[in-house]
């Protein structure tokens, strides 16, 4: 019904935190550049891009499958289901249930690729540390 | 349906970037994000549906599944329509300027 609000709402707070987080990270950046750090890391503001991405993405598509279904319409209220109050219910429930999962499922799977990006990036130095083993 | 369409789509632009990565100067990036996004977002929603139908999930009418195939592909053409757009606004080959700032 309207599913993919849930993910939109948390594309929109990441969005906003990515943005305010940039600022912050470059002043980091510019200080280990001072102290000439030379340790390999992927930017958190770069990490919750592709969350950002992979969010609005997804709720771009399900929005217009959701248009396909006559779920959304170009008009006020936009959502069908606010038409009347039992599906306006129903809708809620679907947004909390099925959108709150969505939401949760995209971050779960965001955070195993973030860690798997943070395994590869170091596989080199692992694998120099384990030659010197040898 | 549309769930499987979506993923053939999110590997066949995953497979694409990986071929040209890292230059990724065709920006298949942006294909991989819309497709996995709503992959996974629908997978959600499979579950879901599973959980409420059960085996019957598996088994559907034929004129449904010709009806989510379509919409299936609709999605992906939408998908690559946003593609082709932010490509060419971007325009990381520097073509779309090239091509209007040439006199004739």
């Amino acid at each position: 019904m309207a599913c993919f609000i849930v993910p939109v709402t948390e594309a929109v707070i990441t969005t906003i935190a990515g943005k305010a987080l940039e600022s912050k990270e470059k002043e980091v950046q510019e200080a280990d550049v001072q102290q000439s750090t030379t340790e390999v890391k992927i930017p958190f503001t770069r990490k919750l891009k592709w969350l950002t991405n992979l969010l609005w993405g997804g709720s771009v598509l399900l929005a217009f499958e959701h248009f396909w279904h006559g779920e959304i319409v170009p008009f006020f209220p936009f959502l069908t289901a606010m038409n009347n109050p039992a599906d306006t219910a129903e809708m809620l429930h679907e947004m909390a249930l099925v959108g709150g999962t969505m939401a949760v499922w995209i971050t779960v799977i965001w955070v195993g690729i973030v860690v798997a990006a943070d395994h590869i990036v170091k596989r080199p130095a692992i694998e120099a540390a384990e030659l010197k083993e040898v | 349906m549309t769930l499987l369409t979506c993923i053939f789509a999110a590997i066949i632009s995953t497979i694409l970037w990986y071929r040209g990565a890292p230059k990724n100067e065709m920006k298949l990036h942006i294909l991989c994000y819309l497709y996995w996004g709503a992959s996974l977002m629908w997978m959600v929603d499979a579950v879901f549906e599973y959980l409420e139908a059960g085996a019957e999930f598996f088994a559907p009418a034929p004129l449904d599944m010709l009806n989510d195939f379509f919409l299936g592909l609709a999605v992906v053409a939408l998908g690559l329509i946003i593609w082709l757009v932010i490509l060419l606004i971007k325009d990381p080959k520097g073509v779309v300027k090239a091509s209007l700032n040439k006199k004739k």
